[in-house]
């Protein structure tokens, strides 16, 4: 089960978080993973100066935005990167 | 620069300083005795008749900060000694009394209560019903309403005497809204405080990476740091120690979606339901109209339904509520909701933390404090809470009639339960707020001036989520279980 976390902080929120979120759920269901892939929210994970703040399982914040939501999901869930 | 009301305000915030300061360096215990030295050090009195008398009631305010009598259940204390007896009569014939003719007043007693004596009028207070007629018909105003600021303050009907004089709280009535501990003259009222817990859990964060703190704002702090800006205390607080500083309004967001959905289910057969967000106003409930308990809504309060979110999206959380009213304190006791929020502090309390971790606010940069609606963030006023559900009841098409009353104010709270007890209500929604204005209010509020309402609804507006629908939309509130045990309502 690969769980990717979704800042929702203040900070991320006006990022564009929400969206993110949105992105990634239609991503799983059109990928039909919803049995492996789960999406969860968290509060500030300390990286409020980039993108917003995501990660997979425990790996370190990564920053995506709505327009690289793709591209994200592409590198660190299809493609398995750690 | 920040501003105090009043000389009452300042000790309050000096003493809380100083506590919190003597914890941060662990010297709590061995120095607290000092405290009053080195706020009072003299040779002349700062505001009482003397000295020591003044360092004697620092020491008491001292012990409260630390978390007062643990034997004495209340949130509430009055500081004895502080009291300064105020007359328990409420009208007195002041030297103003000419002593004239027409006496009008002793006319117009419908007891007989007052008496001309050698050209003057005496009340005999034994016999005085305190109705006033003889105040409003003197012609030379020589009447005046002496009643003590506590006993006015106290629409809970909890505040007492003693044979000396001394203010009483009743626990039995009291509902802990704090409007005696705002209103008293001499600041001889005062909350405890966790201020010293919260800053030792602060301190061992620091050093312990498994405590994870969050610190959750009421919507009322719109109108509190005048000297500042919101985003610039949100940095302030961030730098005390905090993971991350979230609106309680959404928490508020959600408590609109949930008891609408309550109304929605439960209003046939009930007929009518009351809000369940103020505490002090569901205390009050439970105390003088236990009868109407099960018109209480069901849903936990926006401080306890975004502490249960967070709690849910991080298992090491700890929250700490920051807001104007001293009825949390005792709403996060309450048995069956106790542990999912862990401490409550005021913003009094807040300015001193600050302070004491010498974190000055004003040469903060501004950080966002954004997740909430519009909706969530008006419940700091009064009617913001029907305004929130009434349009969501509109959007989500259901085919309720809403019918709101707005009680601003404990008096209008009482006024709308006893019709409903009688059966004479004209509403089928009771939205009761125990402080004037609604939340910005609050006992314990930084400012206590003309609260514009507007304030709180600009704030609004500078919300990024337009609606609840919007703010919540990726937050699975279904998961959340928001509502109170099921007897939360009785004593």
């Amino acid at each position: 089960m690969k769980t990717v976390t979704v800042c929702i902080g203040s900070s991320c929120h006006l990022k564009g978080s929400y969206d993110v979120v949105h992105g990634l759920q239609k991503l799983i269901e059109e990928n039909e993973l919803d049995n492996t892939v789960t999406v969860k929210a968290s509060f500030c994970l300390g990286e409020c100066t980039k993108g917003v703040s995501v990660k997979v399982n425990d790996s370190d914040v990564i920053s995506v935005n709505k327009e690289t939501v793709n591209s994200f999901f592409n590198e660190y869930i299809l493609n398995d990167k750690q | 620069m920040k501003v105090f009301e009043s000389d009452v305000q300042l000790i309050k915030y000096e003493v809380i300083r100083e506590v919190v300061k003597l914890t941060i360096n662990g010297t709590l215990k061995k120095e607290r005795k000092n405290i009053s030295k080195v706020l009072i050090p003299g040779p002349k009195a700062r505001t009482r008749c003397c000295i020591h008398k003044e360092r004697a009631i620092i020491d008491e305010r001292v012990k409260l900060v630390m978390g007062g009598d643990k034997k004495n259940n209340n949130v509430i204390e009055v500081i004895n000694i502080a009291c300064d007896e105020c007359p328990i009569h409420r009208f007195t014939v002041t030297e103003a009394c000419r002593g004239c003719i027409a006496h009008k007043c002793t006319e117009v007693c419908p007891v007989g209560a007052i008496h001309s004596i050698n050209k003057r009028s005496y009340i005999d207070t034994n016999k005085c019903i305190e109705c006033g007629r003889c105040k409003n018909v003197c012609p030379y105003n020589a009447i005046s309403d002496v009643m003590r600021p506590c006993r006015r303050a106290c629409n809970a009907g909890a505040l007492n005497f003693d044979e000396d004089k001394k203010a009483v709280i009743d626990n039995e009535k009291c509902i802990q809204c704090g409007a005696c501990v705002y209103q008293c003259p001499f600041g001889a009222i005062m909350d405890k405080s966790s201020a010293v817990d919260v800053t030792n859990i602060l301190l061992e964060s620091k050093e312990d990476k498994n405590i994870h703190l969050y610190a959750v704002i009421a919507p009322a702090i719109s109108s509190q740091f005048t000297y500042a800006k919101i985003g610039q205390v949100v940095s302030g607080i961030k730098k005390l120690g905090f993971k991350d500083v979230i609106e309680a309004a959404l928490g508020a967001d959600m408590v609109v979606l949930n008891e609408t959905k309550e109304f929605a289910e439960t209003i046939e057969e009930l007929k009518t339901m009351t809000s369940s967000c103020c505490p002090a106003f569901v205390s009050y409930i439970k105390k003088n109209y236990p009868e109407l308990g099960k018109y209480v809504s069901t849903t936990v309060s926006p401080m306890i339904a975004i502490s249960k979110l967070i709690k849910n999206t991080d298992p090491l959380a700890k929250i700490v509520f920051i807001g104007p009213c001293t009825a949390k304190k005792m709403e996060i006791k309450e048995a069956d909701i106790k542990g999912i929020t862990d401490y409550v502090l005021t913003f009094e309390e807040l300015q001193a933390m600050l302070d004491a971790f010498d974190i000055n606010i004003e040469e903060c940069e501004e950080l966002p404090l954004n997740n909430a609606s519009f909706y969530g963030r008006i419940f700091a006023r009064s009617g913001g809470l029907t305004e929130a559900v009434k349009h969501f009841v509109e959007t989500k098409n259901i085919p309720i009639e809403f019918k709101p009353i707005s009680c601003d104010g404990l008096i209008e709270c009482d006024k709308a339960l006893k019709l409903l007890k009688f059966n004479r209500s004209n509403g089928n929604f009771i939205e009761g707020m125990a402080c004037s204005g609604g939340c910005i209010g609050g006992a314990a509020s930084l400012s206590h001036g003309v609260k514009d309402k507007n304030e709180v609804d600009k704030y609004g507006k500078l919300a990024l989520e337009k609606d609840i629908n919007d703010s919540l939309r990726i937050i699975k509130v279904e998961e959340i279980d928001l509502h109170r045990g099921k007897d939360f309502m009785s004593k």
